[in-house]
């Protein structure tokens, strides 16, 4: 009976339909603006209320302009790397004093004189500590000063004149012109710039953007970038121009990932994801001056602290692995060296070397503690006389000392150049791996998102290699 | 012992700071649902964090939540769970926010739904504002960005807007924290049914549409009396709206 009823409705409103014809949606949208306009002509009283959407015009008029966008954006972004660089190296060296100079011997004799075992004690202040601190001292000072300038910069609303300007490089190459919001998110953190991605509603796209944020590089990837590009690619040029062109050659590694996206973003977009790119409205807010305190309280306590919260988590583990793989010896070897011997060949072909590898396979956890890593695995292999012995991670003081640590390594241009490609293009860290899976749910893809990278990274640094080596 | 009053502020019954109590993420045994709606970019997380105590992230771009987030508070021993839904410019096409947004309203049945308004640009959020008061006429207008609209010479006459509105209009500023006691009070009043409110329905409709709507709602209210957005129903229905149809096959509108 009742269901009568209701087919009744509904057939009521099918016949309806007919009679009032198609205009109907068009109608009632026009009926609701008639009655919002009415509404606000009897309550809203402007005087001069397109002045500021003026200023707001004009602004964008230059940020989003063919001529001055991508310089603006260029300059932006310089200005905040240059800023998180030079900013970051204080607290830095004050924190690696503290928890690597200071504490770290303070723990070591604190377990001497609990008579602790040598094995259990290396293993957890050698192994896990040092890691934990390693991680704390590199990435905390750039991860704070980094993600509050991008908040500022989020709240101001700079963020979707960037989208705008990206739009049609995005469109054209078969993407959602969001990704740029989650590709500027990643360079502060893959695994942030992953979770973003769900602002793009087409899973299509979204995919494309999980899949490419790891070219954005990363934080945790920046200080490699510049520690090598210091030591060697300033080395080449005049003393007075060094600094300016380090800056530059990480600024151009900055901008390769960028290609290396979009191309891969074309490249999935014609191949095995293919399909239209769908469009969206993205409104261009009003500039807000930010609260600047608060801004800085919230992306400390809500970006900083749980980026580096899970940095730790998956650290301690990296840590307990490196001085295990050092101390565990089958034959004459350890673990570590029998692995670098075996991967120096393979490392000579792709113009690195078997401690670079075996680095970025120990810090799988967490890019900060590749720089550490390598240095602790060159002097283990070389037997250069400086470190704190076999599986302790250190840094030296001086930028040197590292060099000389390098190059008795057997280190060159090349290796360097090298390994700032391979820096860019390997596996994310496995917090993003993780973050990957739990957005996809599916182990295909992220397989794929882990994988990729690291095979675009050897053929890059492959045909580097062999290219150089035939030039020079 | 005598209490000294700083204020005169704290001898009115919006201020009862003692009342309120900011939950967080503590949203079980709440008595009432309350639903956060408006335009993207208005500042709905920004009033959800106000009410709530949470720190949702923030920030000057649209379409930035993209999880339903909740959260809860309590005021005057009533506990209130806080919906902030997923900013959208309509609810009558078909993107999934869109669809998140209109369902929770209308089959998730808030108590209270409190539709954040940019007061800069009333005109064109006020498109949103009418359809959310076809489906649900128990709703609150939070005029965000008082600020702003000062600061940009704009006058808004709150009570003729309420008026016209029919439901109560608040001013706001949530990022300073202005005018969200206001809020809560004016919340607990519609959820307690203390406040009654009798909103705006859409007016001008062309007459051939109009005389199809009243046909259609007649029938609608036969079959369900008790019905209190049938006028609305009626526009889905005359649209096609096939998830419309389905909720009505289903009885999911009782």
């Amino acid at each position: 009976m009742k269901q009568n009823n209701i087919d009744h409705i509904i057939e009521l409103s099918n016949e309806l339909r007919w009679q009032i014809g198609d205009e109907f949606h068009d109608n009632l949208t026009e009926s609701i603006y008639a009655d919002a306009a009415d509404i606000v002509k009897d309550t809203v009283r402007s005087k001069d209320s397109e002045r500021r959407f003026r200023l707001d015009a004009k602004i964008d008029k230059i940020v989003t302009s063919k001529r001055f966008g991508f310089p603006i954006m260029f300059l932006i972004l310089g200005t905040v790397l240059w800023l998180t660089i030079q900013g970051a190296n204080y607290p830095s060296s004050l924190l690696a004093n503290l928890l690597l100079d200071i504490i770290h011997p303070a723990l070591k004799s604190g377990a001497a004189g609990l008579g602790m075992p040598w094995w259990l004690d290396g293993f957890l202040i050698d192994g896990v500590y040092l890691a934990v601190a390693w991680v704390i001292a590199v990435m905390l000072p750039p991860m704070a000063i980094f993600f509050p300038m991008f908040t500022l910069l989020e709240d101001f609303g700079y963020l979707p004149r960037v989208a705008f300007n990206l739009d049609a490089l995005f469109n054209k190459s078969g993407a959602h012109g969001k990704q740029a919001l989650t590709m500027s998110m990643g360079f502060g953190c893959n695994a942030a710039g992953v979770v973003a991605t769900r602002i793009i509603d087409s899973p299509r796209e979204r995919l494309i953007a999980i899949l490419t944020n790891n070219f954005s590089l990363c934080n945790g990837r920046w200080p490699t970038q510049i520690l090598i590009a210091t030591i060697f690619i300033g080395a080449v040029v005049p003393k007075s121009l060094s600094s300016f062109v380090s800056l530059l050659a990480v600024i151009g590694v900055a901008v390769l990932g960028m290609v290396f996206m979009f191309g891969v973003s074309w490249g999935l977009s014609k191949t095995v994801l293919k399909g239209e790119v769908s469009t969206f409205n993205l409104e261009l807010p009003p500039y807000r001056p930010p609260r600047f305190w608060k801004t800085i309280y919230t992306s400390l306590i809500d970006r900083t602290l749980i980026v580096l919260w899970r940095a730790i988590v998956f650290a301690a583990p990296a840590g307990a692995v490196i001085w295990l793989i050092s101390n565990i010896h089958i034959g004459n070897e350890s673990i570590a060296a029998w692995a670098i011997h075996s991967m120096d060949g393979f490392g000579f072909l792709l113009g690195l070397n078997g401690v670079i590898l075996l680095a970025y396979i120990v810090a799988i956890p967490a890019n900060e503690i590749v720089i550490p890593t390598i240095l602790m695995l060159t002097v283990l292999v070389t037997g250069v006389g400086v470190g704190e012995g076999a599986g302790v991670m250190f840094e030296l003081d001086s930028i040197n000392a590292t060099a000389d640590v390098l190059k008795a390594g057997g280190w060159t241009l090349l290796t360097a150049i090298n390994l700032m490609l391979f820096s860019l293009l390997h596996n994310p860290c496995s917090t993003t791996i993780y973050t990957i899976y739990k957005e996809t749910n599916s182990v295909k893809w992220t397989v794929v998102a882990s994988v990729m990278p690291v095979i675009l990274g050897f053929i890059v640094t492959f045909l580097v290699a062999q290219l150089w080596r035939l030039m020079f | 012992m005598e209490t000294k009053i700083q204020s005169a502020c704290e001898t009115c019954e919006h201020f009862n700071r003692d009342g309120l109590k900011k939950l967080g993420v503590r949203t079980d045994n709440f008595d009432f649902v309350v639903a956060l709606a408006g335009n993207p970019n208005t500042g709905k997380s920004t009033v959800f964090n106000a009410l709530t105590g949470l720190r949702q992230h923030t920030g000057n771009w649209p379409g930035k939540t993209v999880t339903r987030a909740e959260g809860g508070f309590e005021y005057n021993t009533k506990k209130y769970k806080l919906v902030d839904l997923p900013g959208t410019y309509s609810l009558m096409s078909t993107s999934e926010d869109e669809e998140a947004a209109r369902d929770f309203i209308l089959f998730g049945k808030p108590d209270v739904t409190v539709i954040v308004v940019d007061a800069n640009r009333l005109e064109r959020n006020l498109n949103l504002v009418l359809q959310i008061l076809e489906i649900t006429d128990k709703a609150v207008l939070c005029l965000n960005l008082m600020d702003e609209a000062k600061r940009n010479d704009v006058e808004i006459d709150v009570r003729t807007l309420s008026r016209d509105l029919g439901i109560p209009v608040v001013p706001a500023s949530a990022r300073f924290n202005r005018g969200i006691p206001e809020l809560i009070q004016t919340i607990s009043e519609i959820a307690s049914g203390k406040m009654v409110c009798k909103p705006h329905r859409i007016k001008s409709v062309p007459e051939n549409i109009e005389k199809a709507v009243k046909t259609l709602t007649v029938e609608i209210e036969k079959e369900f009396p008790n019905i209190s957005n049938s006028r609305w129903i009626a526009f889905r229905l005359l649209e096609g709206d096939k998830k419309i149809i389905e909720a009505l096959r289903k009885g999911e509108f009782v």
